[in-house]
């Protein structure tokens, strides 16, 4: 009944028909303007301006020659050295705190987990009143302590430092959560097995069972953590628009001011290239180290 | 030993954690001159978080942003379940020419980021006249890949006999997908949700794009609007009780609903 050829030649229809609206606003939405962004890089198009012509990969020379956006790369890059370690290995480490202390551990996740929800934006304005220079909490304690009060964010040497404490802030929590999931998944017995061969506390147990049964998610954490630092917009474009003096200006804000500042439609397409690069980069190498270790593993 | 450094870390990260938000509900709540005393943190004052408060409903207008956002979030949701939950059945259970390449082009969507299409996005919509509007704000996002993904992940394994049955018993493919379908997979559809109102109450990029009128606003950005406009300079309490208005209906229903929405960002991360 249900094998006979007209049955499924309607279903074979059904399916196309069902799928045929997605498969075209995927098409219109996301893969014609993400061509469409390729082909502006090789053109010198100016939003507002008539015309355009091709100019090859002149774009690309500039973006590289350009201090600012290589400043701008260098400064994004340092940001992800900072914060991608900081907030993995800090996450694992509250992780398997979490996972000792039993029925609290729910609610250190849940503390754990409310800068994932917060409005970032909002939380940046309220970062910024903390380290107000001279009413902030924390200038107010460095002073009570007899130490120099600072400017977090608008002493140079400091802003991206600064930005980088916002940002283990912000990704920490959701780390602990993906390390608690993966933990609650390594088999008990594993434990005991190793408390027979004498790793049965903290170090050595951890060394021996949870790291690498941890691996996989570890690596998915890192690209996650990866992709969303070097992807960093709100916390610049709320409190330091790049500055003082360029010294908090990363990828996706330049980007930001090319393109809808400047309409520098070209040179901003060519960072687009650069950054979809990154990304897509970040995401082909998890799929492929998961896959041989999972193949081999 | 070790475990009173163990306490030690997790009470201090928790205390790191909470601080803003702590400091946000004070201010918030503090008379504009306390602000300044010195104190770690000020002193609560009813009449004061009456003035905050109403202040940034009032002069900043920070109702009409929620409603914003709200209208967003809300039409968003309902455009991508609508769009999505038939594409992700017949990605699971039809046999349709072409199914691998879209399941790849599904795939390959998800590690787009939002600012790549988004400026040949913007010349269209600037082009149209369309800048400005709801449609601006939300006419990108329709189309989720992710949303595809989910539901194809949990209709696959949704028994085909059931399916079979329901065709026997005059079921047409949507009627299977709309009543059948999506309401066994509400864990699906919550997750997605969850992701879906996060991502796009707390969004910057995309609205400093194609708004510029105050009245257009999202959240985030009219706070952000708020901030950095003369007014809130004077008035660090107001800036404050936004900034409490706008996290708290998240935060809110967070601690709610805090199974399904964890459980949610667990499978929106394995995606």
């Amino acid at each position: 009944m249900t094998g006979s050829t007209a049955d499924l030649r309607a279903r074979r229809r059904a399916g196309l028909l069902l799928a045929a609206p997605a498969a075209l606003l995927l098409a219109l939405l996301l893969f014609l303007p993400s061509s469409g962004v390729l082909v502006l890089s090789l053109t010198d198009y100016r939003f507002g301006m008539p015309g355009a012509s091709w100019i090859g990969l002149e774009n690309y020379a500039r973006m590289l020659a350009d201090d600012r956006i290589r400043q701008s790369l260098g400064n994004t890059a340092l940001y992800a050295a900072i914060v991608a370690p900081v907030s993995i290995l800090l996450a694992l480490w509250l992780a398997v705190l979490i996972e000792a202390t039993g029925r609290l551990g729910g609610f250190f996740r849940t503390v754990f987990f409310l800068p994932v929800t917060a409005t970032l934006v909002a939380m940046a304005t309220a970062w910024e009143v903390v380290l107000h220079p001279s009413f902030g909490m924390v200038n107010v304690a460095l002073a009570a302590s007899g130490l120099e009060k600072e400017r977090f964010l608008s002493d140079p040497s400091l802003a991206l430092y600064t930005l980088a404490f916002i940002g283990v802030w912000k990704m920490v929590g959701y780390n602990v959560l993906l390390f608690v999931a993966g933990l609650s998944t390594i088999p008990k017995d594993l434990y005991e097995a190793a408390a027979i061969d004498g790793a049965d506390r903290g170090w050595s147990r951890f060394a021996m069972v949870t790291w690498p049964m941890l691996a996989p998610v570890t690596l998915f954490v890192t690209v996650i953590t990866l992709i969303r630092t070097v992807s960093e917009f709100e916390t610049i474009a709320v409190l330091t628009n790049g500055g003082p003096n360029g010294a908090t200006e990363m990828v996706l804000y330049t980007l930001y001011q090319e393109a809808f500042r400047y309409f520098d439609i070209g040179l901003a397409s060519a960072l687009a290239v650069c950054f979809l690069g990154i990304v897509a980069g970040a995401s082909i190498l998890n799929i492929v180290l998961f896959d041989r270790r999972s193949r081999h593993g | 030993m070790a475990r009173a450094l163990g306490w030690t870390l997790l009470c201090l990260a928790a205390a790191v954690t909470l601080l803003p938000f702590v400091y946000m509900l004070a201010v918030s709540f503090a008379a504009q001159g306390t602000i300044y005393s010195g104190a770690l943190l000020p002193a609560p004052s009813l009449a004061a978080a009456r003035e905050n408060y109403a202040f940034a409903l009032t002069e900043v207008p920070l109702a009409r942003f929620m409603l914003n956002g709200a209208l967003v979030c809300g039409v968003l949701l309902v455009l991508q379940v609508t769009i999505a939950a038939p594409a992700g059945y017949a990605l699971a259970k039809l046999p349709f020419r072409g199914r691998p390449v879209l399941f790849g082009a599904v795939i390959v969507a998800l590690m787009i980021p939002m600012q790549v299409p988004a400026i040949p996005l913007y010349v269209a919509i600037a082009w149209m006249g369309l800048l400005d509007t709801y449609t601006a704000l939300i006419a990108p996002f329709v189309i989720s890949a992710l949303a595809i993904f989910l539901f194809r992940q949990f209709f696959v394994n949704y028994p085909s006999e059931v399916i079979d049955a329901a065709r026997l018993d005059g079921f047409s493919e949507l009627g299977i997908v709309w009543r059948l379908m999506v309401p066994a997979a509400w864990p699906a559809v919550a997750a997605f949700a969850t992701i879906s109102i996060i991502n796009h109450w707390n969004d910057l990029y995309w609205p400093l794009v194609v708004v510029t009128r105050t009245e257009m606003m999202t959240p985030p950005m009219g706070l952000a609007a708020f901030r950095s406009s003369g007014e809130s300079a004077g008035n660090v309490g107001a800036l404050m009780a936004g900034g409490v208005m706008i996290t708290a209906p998240l935060v809110l229903a967070f601690l709610f609903f805090q199974r399904a929405l964890v459980r949610g960002f667990g499978m929106g991360a394995r995606a």
